[in-house]
């Protein structure tokens, strides 16, 4: 393995220029350029966890799209681009998270995802059969990732209408070629790690993944992983595109169950490991800490110090960060070896906690009613923008198995009726497809808006039921996509050099930007039929069945007679005899 | 006879008009015995919220109803109670009951056994027939709970009641056209075909005779006018809702039963607990098992037509793959017709007991399933078994009294054995 490395490091020394003429093999194109970033981001919260969002971002000038086949792979993991080209994949957006995102105390998070998988896909407008691609994609993915995604088929795929526009480039308005699905009761594990960490240039040897070990990555609060791949632009003009492949992680440590309660971190302490070096493959490998709230650090001590500061505009805001250059030799010290500790102070000195940013658009969802026949589905989406209104779009995918009925729906806000300007339904078909909901709603400002809808459960066929029917059937989350109005200027500009942690989502607009929340998943219990009862039901319900055909098959098929009585044994007896004797029966 | 009527509809209305300002009325349309997800009335609005939203309503799975009701709900949305109260009260037409009786009479004068008279009804008798009709249909409590829940089985009675009114009269196209309408709400009544018209056919003295060309002659006539009525009705939806839809959203949803939410039926569980290899065979089955009672019973009971449809309506609301209790109210309206077989019911007061069980036991069952969750489907599924077989058994048990008095009517009330003692009839 020490080999291959070595030969890798070597390949890094000699980047391939296009611009070189060729020397051995002048047929051949020549390679495409290829460019590999990672960074880590650690983000102390308020409620004393800390969040840590490792990004490794690989953009490679290859053309996927055009008709030369595409053969070399260096950095971008080949098993991704195979997928790419036999599927005709524009955009793929895949994740597994373990835990929900707790927004109200822990702000907004870096990348969304829901509980469980979700999975969305843009293909190209080449597809003839999406369903049939979509089937076989999920399938495929589901190998790659050792995740029952093949459990993904039409019962749980929708066909969002608006929500779900592509974040790479691209002004499709076509949402034929769009799929969502998501699987709320997956569960993330290290299975599921391992296979995400070979896809990276460097796997889990060197640079920032060798902190991806999954005895600590698991034993924590929140824990996703994600992989999102989609064309983006080269240069301001958009002449050219690449394609870019982000893997992200992010992780919440509690302060209790994972920090014994102090309020120290360290990186050692968070994923019992340190690190030695930057992957050699990648041209920047960054650490950044969000140190925003502690400015002359009253509130923590960062140690090691570094020098590097740099302001960054995310999720609204602009923030501070200290920055640890892992390419620089100086940033490992004479250990050879980084392990960053915060520190907080003792708040003895009478030092008040700075007040989170209230995250400026929240949402909450729960089932109402009682009883297994029918129930109502609450959605709260909050606004706490004290004077700005902006519309959001809802959508909400609701298995087939709970049937709403859309008459009931009611959207209002500050107790007052609030019409949804546009509404797309696309009612369920037994055991084919679920309801798909999406409403562009527009929320007052500082206020909750109430969108409620009654549903009726149904009772499955035995066979339908999960091996635990009495755990319940999970309804996947509710997105809710928003332009937010931000409170610093956002960069429009999409090809400066920023932390990736602040690139992911397209700028359009200075003066908003783009947020993605998710609700809860709902657990939902339907009525069951008794397991151990099909040969039993079947022959009652028969015999009541029977029991009318009797009763009318007597009465069709005999007559009224009057009833002779028949002699006794002995009278029988003597009249055979009789009989044989030629004599008068008795 | 027209005021103690009017009496009669002036408290049915009151009753239905009360309950249905009281919250009792939103308890009650949510009840499972009532309504049934083809019928309910929860459905028909959603089906207009859908057609509001430009949607098919047939696109999803929640609407079975015919695309004439869509449109005549769409222009009634606000007069739905009054629409549903005027359906009931149409019933009580059917006071043209009695002319059927007197027909009978005067057939049958000349050849009954003279010990027999005490078995014909007198005409004052059957005077207070056509009350007492309208009566077990206004008053029944499960008239009115459906009629309360707006549960859209009630329009279909009233069709029905149509059909057998427009049958007695002789009328046979407006019969052929009336029956086509029910038919093409749920397709059972199509098993009504063969009575009304063996009822015709000897209204106008035709022999059922398959070699006299005069009964084919009428057959085809009668079936034409059936078929075409139904051919326009199934046109006219198209047009009015533009696309063929309906027809597996109304026709395949009843007879390939997907929706399996517990009514006091027999299909719901059984195919809940099916196995999915055999899944089709019993849904053949019991399908057939519908229909199958109509040739059989049409043979031995082919004299007595208005006593086939009874027993064909009682049938269909027994095994139907959706019942509920406003069918069963259709044919329990027609008992005091019979109320003369009376003395040759057997098991009456089993029946009425059972039934009056079961239906306060299917509330409480239903409760302790869904809401307790101390029970568990099995509680309500032998409710719901019980409920069947005591109907089985009051429908046998009235046919068996009819045979027997026919049998009477040809040999004498009181018979003899051969040695002169009292004798005992056994059906063998």
């Amino acid at each position: 393995m020490i080999a291959i490395t070595q030969r890798h490091v070597h390949d890094a020394a000699v980047p391939p220029l296009a611009g070189d003429p060729p020397a051995a093999d002048p047929p051949s194109p020549p390679p495409s350029k290829d460019d590999f970033q990672e960074e880590l981001v650690i983000r102390p919260l308020h409620s004393g966890d800390i969040y840590a969002s490792f990004q490794f971002r690989t953009v490679w000038d290859a053309d996927f799209m055009g008709d030369q086949k595409v053969s070399h792979y260096r950095l971008f993991p080949k098993s991704l681009g195979q997928v790419i080209t036999k599927f005709s994949v524009r955009e793929l957006h895949i994740s597994f998270t373990q835990g929900y995102w707790r927004t109200m105390q822990w702000g907004q998070p870096y990348l969304p995802s829901p509980p469980g998988a979700e999975l969305w896909v843009w293909f190209q407008d080449t597809v003839t059969d999406v369903d049939g691609t979509w089937k076989e994609l999920t399938n495929v993915l589901s190998g790659i990732f050792c995740a029952s995604l093949n459990f993904i088929d039409s019962t749980n795929t929708v066909q969002p209408s608006a929500s779900f526009k592509p974040l790479g480039i691209g002004n499709v308005t076509d949402h034929s070629f769009l799929r969502y699905a998501t699987l709320p009761r997956e569960i993330v594990c290290t299975e599921n790690l391992t296979p995400w960490k070979k896809l990276l240039p460097c796997g889990s040897k060197a640079g920032l993944s060798v902190l991806l070990k999954s005895e600590k990555l698991f034993h924590s609060t929140f824990h996703s992983q994600a992989v999102h791949v989609r064309p983006v632009c080269q240069d301001p003009q958009c002449r050219t595109t690449s394609m870019e492949l982000r893997q992200t992680l992010n992780v919440v440590f509690d302060l209790h169950t994972s920090g014994q309660g102090k309020r120290e971190w360290s990186l050692f302490k968070m994923f019992s490991r340190t690190l030695t070096e930057a992957c050699p493959l990648a041209s920047s490998s960054k650490v950044y800490v969000d140190v925003t709230d502690n400015p002359q650090g009253e509130q923590f001590e960062l140690s090691p110090a570094t020098p590097l500061l740099t302001q960054a505009v995310v999720l609204g805001d602009r923030r501070t960060y200290s920055v640890y250059d892992l390419t620089q030799q100086a940033s490992f010290g004479s250990s050879r070896s980084l392990n960053m500790l915060l520190r907080w102070k003792n708040s003895h000195n009478n030092v008040v906690p700075p007040v989170m940013l209230r995250p400026l658009l929240h949402s909450e969802r729960y089932v109402a009613g009682y009883g297994l026949q029918a129930g109502e589905i609450h959605t709260l989406i909050y606004n706490h923008h004290p004077y700005r209104a902006f519309p959001v779009l809802l959508l909400s995918a609701v298995p087939w198995y709970l049937r709403l009925y859309i008459h009931t729906l009611t959207v209002s806000s500050k107790g007052k009726d609030n019409r949804p300007s546009y509404i797309h339904y696309q009612p369920s078909k037994d055991r084919e497809r679920p309801h798909l909901l999406e409403m562009l709603l527009q929320l007052p400002p500082n206020s909750v808006t109430e969108v409620t809808v009654e549903f009726e459960r149904a009772l499955l066929k035995w066979t339908e039921y999960t091996p635990d029917p009495n755990h319940g059937f999970y309804v996947g989350s509710s997105v809710i996509s928003a332009l937010v109005p931000s409170v610093v200027a956002m960069d429009t500009n999409s090809t400066l050099d920023r932390p990736l942690f602040s690139s992911f989502f397209p700028c359009k607009e200075e003066a908003s930007y783009f947020m993605r929340v998710y609700t809860e998943p709902l657990l939902v219990n339907l009525p069951t039929p008794d397991f151990s009862m099909p040969y039993n039901v079947i022959c009652l319900t028969c015999t009541v069945v029977a029991v009318g055909y009797g009763s009318l098959y007597n009465l069709l098929t005999r007559t009224f007679q009057v009833d002779e009585p028949s002699p006794g044994l002995a009278k029988r007896i003597a009249n055979v005899i009789r009989r044989f004797r030629g004599v008068p029966l008795l | 006879m027209a005021a103690p009527l009017a009496l009669l509809l002036i408290v049915a209305v009151t009753i239905r008009a009360a309950l249905f300002r009281t919250s009792l009325a939103n308890l009650i349309s949510e009840r499972v015995e009532v309504v049934s997800p083809l019928n309910a009335w929860k459905r028909v609005v959603e089906g207009l919220a859908l057609l509001d939203l430009d949607i098919s309503p047939y696109s999803g799975d929640v609407f079975h109803e015919t695309p004439m009701v869509i449109y005549l709900f769409h222009f009634l949305m606000d007069y739905a109670e009054i629409t549903f109260m005027g359906a009931g009260v149409k019933f009580s037409s059917l006071h043209l009951v009695s002319q059927f009786r007197k027909q009978k009479f005067a057939l049958e004068a000349d050849r009954i056994p003279m010990d027999c008279l005490e078995l014909i009804r007198s005409p004052t008798e059957m005077y207070y027939i056509p009350l007492k009709v309208a009566m077990f249909y206004l008053l029944n409590p499960f008239t009115i709970v459906s009629c309360v829940a707006k549960c859209t089985c009630g329009l279909n009675n009233a069709v029905i009641a149509l059909f057998i009114l427009s049958t007695m009269r002789g009328s046979a196209l407006l019969s052929a056209i009336f029956l086509a309408l029910a038919t093409y709400q749920s397709i059972y009544p199509l098993t009504l075909c063969v009575p009304a018209l063996l009822y015709l056919l000897q209204r106008l003295y035709i022999p059922v005779n398959v070699r006299r060309s005069s009964f084919w002659f009428y057959t085809l006539q009668y079936l034409f006018m059936f078929l075409g009525s139904l051919l326009v009705l199934i046109c006219l939806s198209f047009f009015l809702l533009g696309s063929w839809d309906f027809l597996p959203a109304v026709y395949g949803f009843i007879l390939s039963v997907p929706d399996l939410t517990p009514n006091i039926g027999l299909f719901w569980y059984f195919f809940a607990e099916m196995f999915d290899h055999f899944r089709l065979f019993f849904l053949c089955v019991f399908q057939i098992n519908v229909f199958f009672y109509t040739l059989p019973l049409s043979i031995k009971l082919k004299e007595h037509p208005v006593f086939l449809i009874f027993m064909q309506i009682a049938l269909i609301a027994i095994f139907k793959s959706y019942p509920t209790v406003g069918d069963l109210s259709l044919y329990m309206a027609f008992l005091p017709v019979w109320n003369h077989l009376y003395r040759f019911l057997r098991n009456i007061f089993l029946v009425s007991c059972v039934l009056l069980a079961c239906s306060a036991l299917f509330p409480v069952l239903w409760h302790l399933w869904i809401y307790a969750g101390s029970a568990n489907s099995n509680f309500y599924y032998a409710i719901t078994l019980l409920f069947s077989v005591a109907q089985i058994l009051l429908v046998s048990d009235y046919f068996y009294a009819f045979l027997r008095r026919e049998h009477h009517l040809t040999n004498g009330l009181y018979l003899k054995k051969k040695d002169g003692s009292e004798a005992t009839l056994v059906l063998k």
